[in-house]
């Protein structure tokens, strides 16, 4: 670092998990990093539903659970459909993931995990690397075409040969920059969130675990009144991750509040005895983008890159990754940086082999895979709903103990089927719907 | 925490109840401006007052202008996509102010 310039090898705008993987991998290989958090700490701006998922950490900090402030790991993830009145629900729950790595899926709060993660970077920062808490980063500086520094609200300019826009959803600077357009309301999805405290013998016990393992819930249908989108209930060590997300396309056509749906989510039966006795801790707000592969925005210009959320690595689909994807691309980042600074050159020709790593890899085969995903479901609603819907009242007629033979049950349940819905266009639509999202 | 305590229904909360439970750093200038004048002809139904989580968007009553609560604000910038009119000119707040979860 300059002393009257402040100049540094990269900037890293913004201390979630995908600068702090470009920050921690610059690191290593020595360089002089500034990350630049708006926050009042790294973390104290950041929240998810609730999931981690690690494989690039656990490369990064192998082991890592033994010392980050991770919440359980995840042994069971449940589907859950919901009706008005039903619920008709898959669990997968097993042991192979109760094991070292398991699974690679945590449930985290992001204020402690990500603080965590910060403070275990800047433990391996040489002289000249600093994490600069509370400034919010408002426009970058340009010479000609070339991005050289950034401008933040308190101190002077700052400047690098990179910088790694990693400002999460909202990618305010990346605009600026020139290298993406503000999202429509279908690109987005908002979430909100409830952490509800309970001791852990009472989650243990409602969710049938032990010790440190968790569970992860998804629900869909009438859980987010049949719009795109889903709640979830995820368990913390003391507490439980409570919340929906949908489109915001889809709370505009709805005209309903996000913090709404949530309220009646938590007011459905197969929730309610979830919650019991559990007291609300943090309600929290937060966008994702899912604009998904086709809209993706100029990865890469001069001296600049997009990490993580800014860039819009999230898989819209039932995996709900995102986290792995944004810490990849953090690492992918990283790594070219450290090459154009052995090239000396730090032109979008060289930066580009950032993106020919991330086509390399699970983060935009992935992308790539899912990018009907979204567009499929808001186009085909029944799939969300009637479907489904139709299916559960058939189960529950099909169980319903009358004097009734079961063969006249059946015949009744399957010709109701039939002749409920189009039976054809929902074969159809369901192999459709199984090509696009699984 | 006894278990009759566990058992309890939970509370219903109203949404001025969750956002006490957030921690802000209260910022003094507002990093949310509004522009009245592409407001008065909103073509998307004044969708910033049903969608934002945090209610920051109010008609008061009798003013036509909307009354902008940024200190509630949970910096989730919804309201600047749904409103498609680009009424909303929405930054992030002043470095180390507005919201500050403690467990995110």
């Amino acid at each position: 670092m300059d002393e009257e310039t402040l100049k540094f090898d990269a900037i890293v705008v913004g201390g979630g998990p995908s600068g702090m993987c470009a920050a921690y991998t610059m690191a290593k290989a020595g360089m002089d990093v500034a990350v630049i958090e708006r926050g009042e700490y790294p973390g104290s701006k950041n929240l998810f539903g609730g999931i981690l998922f690690t494989t690039i950490l656990n490369k990064l900090i192998p082991n890592f659970w033994e010392e980050a402030p991770v919440e359980r790991n995840v042994i069971s993830r449940k589907f859950s459909y919901l009706t008005e009145d039903s619920q008709l629900a898959v669990e997968l729950k097993t042991e192979q993931y109760n094991k070292p790595p398991y699974n690679n899926t945590f449930t985290v709060l992001r204020s402690k995990f990500d603080r965590w993660f910060s403070e275990k970077t800047e433990s391996i920062f040489n002289e000249n690397s600093f994490v600069f808490s509370g400034f919010t980063v408002i426009d970058v500086i340009k010479e000609g075409h070339k991005i050289i520094g950034v401008v933040t609200d308190k101190e002077g300019p700052m400047y690098a040969d990179v910088i790694i826009c990693a400002e999460g959803a909202n990618s305010l600077l990346a605009e600026k920059a020139g290298l993406k357009k503000k999202p429509e309301p279908h690109d987005m999805v908002t979430g909100v969130k409830e952490v509800i405290a309970l001791p852990s013998e009472i989650i243990n016990d409602r969710f049938a675990l032990a010790g440190n393992e968790g569970v992860a819930i998804e629900f869909f249908g009438k859980a987010v009144e049949g719009m795109v989108g889903g709640a979830f209930i995820y368990t913390n060590k003391e507490s439980l991750s409570v919340g929906i997300s949908c489109s915001i396309v889809d709370f505009t056509h709805k005209n309903i509040n996000p913090n709404e749906v949530l309220d009646k989510f938590k007011e459905h039966p197969s929730v309610k005895n979830l919650l019991r006795g559990g007291e609300t801790i943090e309600y929290s707000a937060h966008m994702i983008p899912e604009f998904g592969y086709d809209k993706l925005p100029d990865l890469v210009s001069h001296g600049i890159m997009l990490v993580g959320d800014s860039a819009g690595f999230v898989n819209t689909s039932h995996y709900h990754e995102g986290s792995n994807l944004a810490m990849a691309s953090g690492v992918m980042a990283g790594e070219t940086a450290i090459i154009a600074k052995q090239k000396g050159d730090f032109s979008a020709e060289t930066l580009s082999l950032y993106k020919e790593k991330l086509n390399d890899s699970f983060v935009m085969k992935d992308m790539k895979n899912f990018r009907r995903a979204a567009k499929f479901l808001h186009a085909n609603p029944q799939v969300l709903n009637d479907y489904p819907t139709t299916m559960v009242q058939s189960m529950v007629d099909y169980f319903t103990i009358s004097e009734r033979s079961k063969v006249e049950i059946r015949k009744d349940v399957i010709g109701g089927l039939i002749m409920d819905v189009k039976f054809i266009k929902m074969m159809w639509d369901m192999n459709k719907a199984r090509k696009v999202l699984l | 925490m006894n278990i009759e305590e566990a058992l309890k229904e939970p509370k219903k909360l109203t949404l001025e109840d969750k956002l006490f439970t957030v921690k802000y750093n209260p910022a003094k200038e507002s990093h949310i401006k509004v522009d009245n004048e592409i407001c008065k002809k909103c073509t998307t139904n004044r969708i910033c007052l049903t969608i934002c989580p945090a209610k920051v968007y109010e008609l008061e009553e009798g003013h036509t202008e909307v009354h902008v609560s940024f200190e509630n604000c949970l910096e989730c910038g919804t309201c600047r996509v749904a409103c498609t009119d680009n009424a909303i000119d929405w930054r992030c707040p002043q470095g180390g102010m507005g919201v500050c979860y403690r467990f995110g």
